[in-house]
C-alpha cells in the first residue's frame, strides 16, 4: 500500500484515496467544434509513462478535496504534490 | 528439434538422460530481418510460431528485453475461457479456445491443457441476469455456456460454501465446461521450441530502445542493446510496456498501465476440480498440478511498472476467498506477485496496424491476455504478414476509439475489471 501524501492533510494510506488517472487533461472548451481524432484523444489517449507521471488524486475518505501528485510509476515513489490548477511543478529545477 | 515421444523417453531413459539437447538456439542478431515482432511473451512467440508455419516467414527475430515468458506469460492465473458476451470477443477468444485444444500435438510439447470447467459465480439480481444473457449469448455464437443453480454449483464444485448466510450467497453459475487452466510457462517454451525450429531467431535480453523509420515515413529498422537491426515490418506485443515501446515511434496509445497481482498457496492434495471466479466480490481460484492454489487479485488503482502491487488488492481478494471456501482460512500463501497489464478503455484488445506504415501492434489485453495466446498469435501474425487483418481482428482496430465502435465487455462485465 501507498504511502500518500495528502497536499492538506499530510501522509495517509493508500486507502484513504481515489486516484483519478492522469492529471492536466483539459476538457475542451467547445467539443462540438473538435474533429473525431481529437476527441477520442481528449476522451481515451493517454500518456502512460514509465517514469515521472503527473497524476489527480482524491482524499475521498479524508478531507475529501483532490490535488495533483507527481509520481514515479517504475518505483511508485512520490515526488511533489500540488493543488489543482497549479501547474505542473519542475522537478530539476524546483520552480512551481 | 527433436520430436519429444514415448520412444525418445525411453531411449534417453536407457541412455541416462544425457541426449537432451537445448530446446532453442540463442542467436547473435542478424543485421536485418523480414520482420521483427517486440516482446517474447506467449503472444509475441506464438505470432512468431504462425508468421513462421503458416506465412513462410522464416528469416524473422523475435526480441525479448529479459527472458521469455518472463512478464505477464510467467505471472497470470492462467485460466482459459470464451464465454465473452459481444460476437467480436467471442469469436476471438473462441478462436483460442480451439487453438487450445489441439496446442501440445501442434507443437509437440505438453503444455497440460486440462478444461475443467469454469465456473462463475452470481451473487446478486443483476449478476444472475447479467450471466443469464451471457450464456444465451454464447450459445447464439456457438460457444458452450450453462445456467447452474446454487445446488449444481455445489455439486459441481464441492468446496463452495452455498450457505444463505454467507455475506454474498451465491445466487447460481454460469459453467463453461470446455473452459479450464493449461501450464502457462510451457505455452511460451512450446511455442519459442516450435518457432526456433523453423528458423526463428529468439533473441533474449535485448530490448528495444527505438524504432527507425525511412524517409518516406515506413518502419525500416529498429534500435536495440544489441545494435541497429533493419526490418520493414515490426509487430508490437509488450503487453504492459506497449506505451512505452510506441512512444519510441512517437505515437500515444489509448492505454494505462496496471499492477494485477496473483498469489498462490502451500501446496496440498488435490481439493479444488475446477476454475471458480467471483467477479462481485472479486476472487478466482483453482488448483495447480502441484497442488498450490492459485488465486488471482484485482488491479491496483493508479499506473505502475513496478510489478508489485498494495498488499490490501490482495487482502481483499483473501476476504472473498475465505467466505466462499471457509476451509482455505488456514492455509498459507506461498507468494504474491505482480504484472503490469495494459488496459484499453474498453477492456478489448487493439490488434492491428498502425498510423506508421510497416508498424504493427497487438496490446491491451489486459487483464485477461493469457486465454488468448495461440488465437492472438495466429490472427497477429495474418496481420503482420499480410499488411491486413484477419476477418477475426479486423474489429479491433486502434481507429475504433475514433469512430466510436468500441467493442465495450467492460460494460458488458456488470462489474470493475
Amino acid at each position: 500500500m501507498l504511502l500518500v501524501t495528502c497536499h492538506y492533510c499530510g501522509d495517509r494510506p493508500e486507502i484513504e484515496f481515489r486516484c483519478g488517472g492522469e492529471a492536466h487533461i483539459a476538457r475542451p472548451v467547445d467539443p462540438s467544434a473538435l474533429d473525431d481524432k481529437a476527441w477520442s484523444e481528449f476522451l481515451f489517449y493517454r500518456t502512460n509513462p514509465k517514469g515521472v507521471h503527473a497524476e489527480r488524486w482524491n482524499h475521498v475518505h479524508g478531507c475529501g478535496r483532490w490535488f495533483n501528485a507527481l509520481r514515479n510509476t517504475a518505483t511508485d515513489v512520490f515526488l511533489a504534490t500540488y493543488p489543482m490548477g497549479d501547474k505542473r511543478p519542475d522537478l530539476e529545477t524546483g520552480v512551481k | 528439434m527433436r520430436h519429444f515421444s514415448f520412444h525418445s523417453l525411453i531411449a534417453e531413459s536407457i541412455n541416462a538422460h544425457q541426449g537432451w539437447k537445448r530446446q532453442w538456439r540463442a542467436p547473435e542478431p542478424k543485421p536485418a530481418y523480414d520482420a521483427v515482432i517486440v516482446g517474447g511473451g506467449g503472444h509475441g512467440l506464438a505470432t512468431a510460431y504462425y508468421m513462421a508455419k503458416e506465412h513462410g516467414m522464416r528469416n524473422i527475430a523475435v526480441l525479448e528485453k529479459g527472458w521469455i515468458g518472463g512478464g505477464n506469460t510467467g505471472r497470470n492465473t492462467t485460466i482459459i475461457r470464451s464465454n465473452y458476451l459481444y460476437d467480436e470477443s467471442a469469436a476471438i477468444y473462441e478462436h483460442a479456445v480451439k487453438l487450445w485444444e489441439g496446442l501440445s500435438q501442434e507443437l509437440n510439447y505438453n503444455v497440460m491443457f486440462s478444461q475443467r470447467g469454469v465456473l462463475m459465480l452470481a451473487h446478486n439480481l443483476h449478476d444472475v441476469q447479467s450471466f443469464k444473457r451471457h450464456v444465451y449469448a454464447n450459445r447464439l455464437n456457438g460457444i458452450d455456456n450453462e445456467w447452474l443453480t446454487p445446488e449444481q454449483a455445489k455439486a459441481f464444485c464441492p468446496p463452495l460454501n452455498t450457505s444463505p448466510d454467507i455475506r454474498y450467497p451465491v445466487m447460481g453459475a454460469a459453467l463453461q465446461r470446455r473452459g479450464g487452466v493449461a501450464r502457462h510457462d510451457a505455452v511460451a517454451w512450446g511455442y519459442a521450441r516450435g518457432a526456433d525450429a523453423m528458423g526463428v531467431d529468439i533473441i533474449q535480453n535485448c530490448e528495444v530502445t527505438g524504432i527507425i523509420r525511412g524517409p518516406n515515413g515506413a518502419v525500416s529498422g529498429v534500435e536495440t542493446t544489441r545494435g541497429d537491426i533493419r526490418t520493414p515490418r515490426v509487430g508490437v506485443v509488450a503487453a504492459g510496456n506497449t506505451s512505452v515501446v510506441m512512444e519510441r515511434a512517437g505515437l500515444r496509445m489509448p492505454l494505462e498501465s496496471f499492477p494485477l497481482q496473483a498469489l498462490v498457496s502451500e501446496p496440498v492434495k488435490p481439493v479444488f476440480p475446477c476454475v471458480l471466479m467471483s467477479n462481485a466480490v472479486h476472487a478466482y481460484i483453482s488448483q495447480s498440478d502441484k497442488g498450490e492454489l492459485v488465486i488471482g487479485a484485482g488491479t491496483d488503482q493508479y499506473v505502475s511498472y513496478s510489478q508489485q502491487g498494495g498488499l490490501h488488492i490482495t487482502t481483499h481478494t483473501i476476504d472473498a476467498i475465505c467466505e466462499l471456501f471457509p476451509q482455505f482460512s488456514r492455509l498459507r500463501m506461498l507468494r504474491n506477485w505482480g504484472g503490469v497489464v495494459d488496459v484499453t478503455p474498453d477492456r478489448s484488445p487493439i490488434i492491428g496496424k498502425t498510423s506508421i506504415p510497416g508498424l504493427y501492434v497487438n496490446c491491451g489485453w489486459g487483464t485477461g491476455g493469457f486465454k488468448a495466446t495461440p488465437g492472438s498469435g495466429h490472427v497477429f501474425a495474418h496481420t503482420v504478414a499480410k499488411g491486413e487483418p484477419h476477418p477475426i481482428n479486423a474489429p479491433f482496430t486502434l481507429d475504433r476509439f475514433r469512430t466510436g465502435r468500441l467493442i465495450d465487455e467492460a460494460a458488458a462485465a456488470a462489474v470493475a475489471h
